[in-house]
């Protein structure tokens, strides 16, 4: 007895099955286990003469509740109510050897990464000496492209488009390096800023295999980029602490590996790690809660709160913004915050749930940041009339333009859903097609702005 | 016959291994077996000896390999260890224990 010629048995089976594998606690093998058992079952009430449904019916109650039994399953396996991430068995669906195949890929591409950035110190460009903006202007071109190349690899796709995805990275590897920076120029900074952002968007063209406009793709990538950021802190924590460990132990034997640390371990490390975290979030997506809506639904009470008493306070006391150098960078950052929650709030959002008090919270932060940058906005605006344009303020209030056309629209459709005159699915649609915007500004920061303002 | 379930679990473990001590088994013949043997008065959820079995694995009491069976399926064997021919000595010993004192007070209240 393979499988039984009453069609309507096999598919309660299969219906049986599917709901077994719901269950955390247990896994593809001790499903496969209990489904011979309970088709062993089935062949014997069978042959006693029973129909095909009552005999379905004995052996799924004989097997007992599902609950109690995946109890069992859950105490005989305690680890498995723990996701265990580079651990996890393949999906059954994928062919064996996929996962040791992607590893290899990922170790490999890892190091060539971690090979990468040592590259220019044989022609005399030594990291940690003067020639630390040259590294700054191309710290991204070391990685992006290799994680390009994972992603065109990942994904299957063809040469051509491998070929095409090449280009912005060539076109960024030249605008970084032909225009004549001279030391602590303001615009060289600027392209060391505003590169990565523009080629995160090349990579974010591997990511969805070139189809941006395809469906979910470009929500896929910002999830990704996010649970990324999350893991590229968790590994560069422990990166970290494995430094320290390097440092007091050479040291301990009179030894200073300093120039290990900061030479090897921390730039290698850097670059590799950006793969190895990369391949980690691919690996996880379906195994892992992510964390970065985790993390947005805690923080955005807490910063509508800061928002609040600050706009209280000042209004109180009447103090008003000092303007020094680093404000407008501020507000920018601020903003670049809040869009970052809306963002991640609408990534985890099920667009079909009506609205609820969190989507309130969203739309008093958005407003709140609106406020507050208003007026820094008026504060700066105040001090460029007085003096002048600088590449770093037309930057900055460029940045702050773009985020606050985004967040006051992004205003008005959450005020619009909150009423139910729109769908949760608009905010979302312009989130993700707002993406582009940032990368086109960053590109035009990083070819445009050296030459307007002299490479000053 | 009810029987407590406290009972039913305790003796769950020797009855496994006293099985697959007389041969390697699956899971289905297991429960077949108990049935048989305890002519239907012991019913177990069928579900519920999985978990034994597999906790029985981890403790290196049995092994489990998976081979192909004569329906063509995949099906779990399970064959005890030398741990496990310990563990189900030591066992019987207590149950004997067990079986033995009560045994010895229900002659008694029985001739008395």
């Amino acid at each position: 007895m393979t499988t039984f010629a009453d069609r309507p048995l096999e598919d309660q089976i299969a219906q049986w099955r599917a709901y077994l594998r719901r269950r955390q606690a247990l896994h593809g093998s001790d499903v496969e286990e209990l489904e011979g058992h309970l088709r062993d079952q089935l062949t014997a009430l069978t042959e006693a003469g029973l129909a095909g449904d009552e005999a379905f019916l004995v052996a799924v109650k004989r097997m007992g509740s599902l609950d109690a039994l995946s109890r069992e399953f859950a105490r005989a396996h305690s680890e498995r109510l723990w996701k265990q991430l580079v651990m996890a068995p393949a999906a059954p669906d994928e062919p064996a050897g996929t996962g040791r195949a992607e590893l290899l890929v990922v170790l490999g591409l890892a190091v060539a990464a971690a090979v990468a950035i040592k590259v220019p110190a044989l022609f005399g460009l030594r990291l940690g000496g003067g020639d630390e903006p040259f590294y700054a202007r191309n710290a991204s071109l070391f990685v992006f492209p290799l994680l390009a190349a994972y992603f065109v690899w990942k994904r299957g796709s063809d040469a051509a488009h491998g070929l095409r995805l090449a280009l912005p990275f060539a076109a960024g590897a030249v605008f970084a390096n032909v225009f004549p920076f001279g030391a602590g120029s303001n615009t060289g900074i600027l392209t060391a800023l505003h590169l990565p952002i523009a080629l995160w968007l090349a990579v974010g063209l591997a990511y969805v295999r070139g189809r941006w406009l395809a469906d979910g793709g470009r929500m896929n990538f910002v999830r990704f980029s996010g649970e990324l950021a999350i893991y590229y802190a968790l590994i560069a924590l422990g990166g970290g602490v494995l430094t320290g460990m390097t440092m007091m132990m050479f040291k301990s034997i009179g030894m200073n590996a300093e120039w290990l640390a900061q030479g090897w371990l921390l730039p290698c490390g850097a670059m590799g790690a950006v793969l190895i975290g990369s391949w980690l979030v691919e690996a996880k997506q379906s195994v892992i809660e992510n964390m970065a809506p985790v993390l947005t639904r805690l923080f955005t009470p807490l910063f509508t709160i800061l928002l609040l008493v600050f706009l209280g306070t000042m209004a109180w006391t009447g103090n008003p913004i000092h303007v020094e150098r680093e404000v407008l960078i501020g507000f920018d950052l601020l903003l670049v915050l809040v869009v970052g929650l809306v963002l991640y709030a609408a990534s985890a959002r099920d667009p079909e749930a009506p609205p609820d008090f969190f989507d309130g919270l969203q739309l008093v932060l958005v407003v709140s940041a609106l406020v507050v940058d208003g007026v820094a906005l008026g504060a700066i605006a105040a001090r460029i009339s007085e003096f002048g344009f600088t590449p770093n303020r037309v930057a900055a209030l460029g940045e702050n333009l773009i985020l606050l056309v985004n967040l006051a629209w992004s205003a008005w459709l959450y005020a619009r859903f909150l009423r139910r005159r729109a769908p949760f699915a608009a905010l979302e649609q312009w989130q993700i097609a707002y993406l582009p915007v940032y990368a086109v500004w960053a590109a035009l920061v990083v070819v445009v702005f050296p030459p307007l303002f002299g490479y000053r | 016959m009810d029987m407590k379930k406290d009972l039913v679990a305790a003796s769950a473990t020797p009855l496994v291994l006293a099985i697959l001590a007389e041969g390697d088994s699956y899971g289905y013949a297991i429960i077949k077996r108990v049935t048989e043997l305890s002519g239907g008065h012991l019913q177990w959820t069928d579900g519920m000896l999985y978990p034994v079995l597999h906790r029985l694995e981890r403790q290196g009491h049995v092994a489990a390999k998976w081979s192909a069976s004569e329906n063509g399926r995949r099906r779990k064997y399970y064959r005890i260890t030398r741990e496990g021919r310990a563990q189900l000595a030591a066992q019987r010993r207590q149950w004997q224990v067990v079986d033995g004192t009560l045994r010895g007070i229900w002659m008694r209240t029985r001739t008395a």
